[in-house]
């Protein structure tokens, strides 16, 4: 966090100097710092992505009309915690005519990529490890690093499933990240602005009506799809599709390695989710701006009071849109069929292509044309 | 000499070093898998350059077009055509490796006499850091405008090239070359657009 707005707590600065009026020194304090940031978001991670695991498990019951899980702890709470520790003592396998290295390296390379790009997501003005200039384009880079992991592990497992399982996932990867990073120019050319910092407050000027979703319904809907799609979602989960390739590319794995596959999965449901409720409904703005509410009760934004209550509702509707998101993707997952890898690629390269080309050129010519509406 | 410094200097051997020998095991290892995934390790080495080098827009470019499209399509490509097939021992491989192996040697002592000979000016100018995104962005709509736009017509071109390679029946019917061992992988029976149907019935 090391922005320092004008309004705003900035807790590296207290931190900092709660730590040097302890006689630590300068830099000393700025290491302590340091990893906090990180700890913090790779925790929210992953308590985000039990809490999706738990919520698949029951939504998924609801939809075949069954309890699901309901033992492990209250409403089943502690299922996702349960399946954890199994697959942590689990025996961990590595077929004998498998490439050992090759083996053990894919799943690393699946899952660091979607950690990383925690690195941008904004809970609040303040509240991110890192406003970096690139912003988004990071998240754009690193989500291309993953379809190499997902080939390494499904060349390295040394089964013809698996091998396919790992090429359908780079196809469906490449084909869908052009429309994705065509959308997400939309969004960039309207707020002049990389960072997602700068993609919220542009949103957030009169609350629920400048939200980019009523600027960019298209790109909200071509960013969605395209973002099940690098997910490997139903309906675009054909990488793993289990009546055709046994499990795709995690046919062989077992254990950590087959948990950090579904970790990374899981995450990057979540960090999708997230990052449409960035890119399309306002991150952390409330349906009314908080300062309206502030100046309806007389009271300045700038009070502590304020505006710790400010930053709470901040990360509380961040993970309300982004659970609403969650929610539907689940939803889908368990009421669509799958879609043929033929009519995957075609939606993807002679549908989404044009229709996000066309939806980035007519952004343009709105933005020349009503610059007050469309960022100029 | 400072935190930030010393890390630096660290991550600067660490990645010379993955980038120089994951480069030597490209071209030395005999498995080309090995070689597709070593080199996006390296193209990943040099990207961890160009961060350290304050050049966060290059580096993430970088990693978008060449470990992302660049590697994936090579590997994609590998593995498409994954048959294990024994090649012929060439006939005085030795030689040859010994000759490309001078030529090589030859290059690096050539770079090492324009490196020391150079009158190096460091530091260099100071990083623009995240301004970059937008300088570059002005630099290649201004001057750098003709090779940008040259860049691409040759995308275009390969673009191009790529579909005519791929529809491979339209070539057949025109100039009939003759079926290589792949062939029974390619659904003959697709019908041509590039060329009426008249021609292909006859």
């Amino acid at each position: 966090m090391p922005i320092l707005m004008n309004t705003g707590i900035d807790i590296e600065l207290s931190f900092n100097n709660a730590l040097q009026g302890l006689g630590f020194s300068k830099s000393f304090a700025h290491m302590l710092w340091l990893p906090l940031p990180m700890l913090v978001v790779l925790t929210a991670a992953l308590i985000g992505v039990l809490a999706t695991v738990w919520l698949e498990r029951k939504i998924s019951a609801a939809a075949q009309q069954r309890v699901g899980p309901e033992y492990a702890g209250a409403l089943g709470l502690l299922q996702p915690m349960a399946d954890g520790l199994k697959l942590l003592v689990k025996e961990d396998i590595i077929p004998a005519k498998a490439d050992k290295v090759l083996f053990t390296l894919g799943p690393i390379l699946v899952v660091i990529p979607v950690v990383l790009s925690w690195l941008i997501v904004p809970f609040g003005q303040n509240l991110l490890i890192s406003n970096v200039g690139i912003g988004i384009f990071l998240w754009i880079a690193l989500s291309s690093i993953q379809p190499i992991g997902l080939l390494m592990s499904g060349y390295a497992s040394n089964n013809k499933y698996s091998l396919l399982g790992g090429l359908r996932a780079a196809a469906q990867s490449i084909s869908y990240e052009i429309p994705l990073a065509l959308s997400v120019l939309a969004v960039v050319m309207m707020s002049n602005s990389l960072s997602t910092i700068d993609i919220v407050n542009q949103q957030n000027g009169a609350g629920i009506f400048s939200w980019n979703i009523w600027r960019q319904p298209i790109g909200f809907i071509i960013f969605w799809i395209c973002a099940l799609a690098e997910c490997e979602r139903l309906p675009f989960d054909l990488p793993e599709a289990e009546e055709e390739l046994v499990a795709g590319y995690q046919t062989e794995y077992a254990g950590m390695k087959f948990a950090l596959f579904y970790l990374g999965s899981y995450i990057n449901l979540v960090l999708s989710a997230l990052l449409v409720s960035i890119l399309y409904l306002g991150g952390w703005g409330f349906p009314v701006p908080v300062e309206w509410i502030a100046s309806l009760f007389k009271q300045s934004i700038d009070q502590a009071f304020i505006q710790v209550i400010t930053a709470s509702i901040g990360i509380v509707m961040t993970i309300l849109k982004t659970y609403l998101l969650v929610f539907l993707a689940i939803l889908l997952r368990w009421t669509t069929p799958r879609v043929r890898i033929d009519q995957l690629l075609d939606l993807g390269w002679k549908f989404l292509l044009p229709i996000s080309l066309v939806n980035l050129l007519f952004t343009a010519a709105l933005k020349l044309s009503f610059p007050i509406a469309f960022g100029g | 000499m400072t935190i930030a410094s010393t890390t630096q200097q660290i991550c600067f051997f660490l990645l010379t070093a993955t980038i120089v020998s994951g480069a030597l095991g490209v071209v030395l290892l005999s498995n080309i898998v090995y070689s597709a995934f070593l080199l996006g390790g390296v193209f990943m080495g040099v990207a961890g350059l160009y961060l350290l080098l304050n050049a966060s827009f290059v580096a993430a470019a970088q990693i978008l077009v060449y470990v992302g499209a660049v590697n994936v399509l090579i590997l994609f490509a590998i593995m498409l055509v994954n048959k294990k097939e024994d090649l012929k021992p060439i006939k005085g491989l030795q030689y040859r490796k010994i000759l490309s192996g001078i030529v090589c040697i030859g290059l690096f002592i050539l770079l090492v006499r324009v490196d020391l000979s150079t009158p190096w000016s460091i530091p260099g100018p100071a990083a623009i850091g995240e301004e970059s995104t937008i300088r570059i962005g002005e630099h290649l709509f201004t001057d750098y405008l003709l090779p940008f736009e040259l860049a691409s017509v040759l995308l275009l071109m390969a673009m191009i090239g790529a579909i005519v390679l791929a529809r491979r029946d339209t070539i057949k019917a025109q100039y009939s070359i003759e079926k290589d061992n792949q062939s029974e992988i390619i659904n003959e029976s697709k019908t041509p657009v590039l060329i009426d149907q008249k021609s292909i019935k006859n």
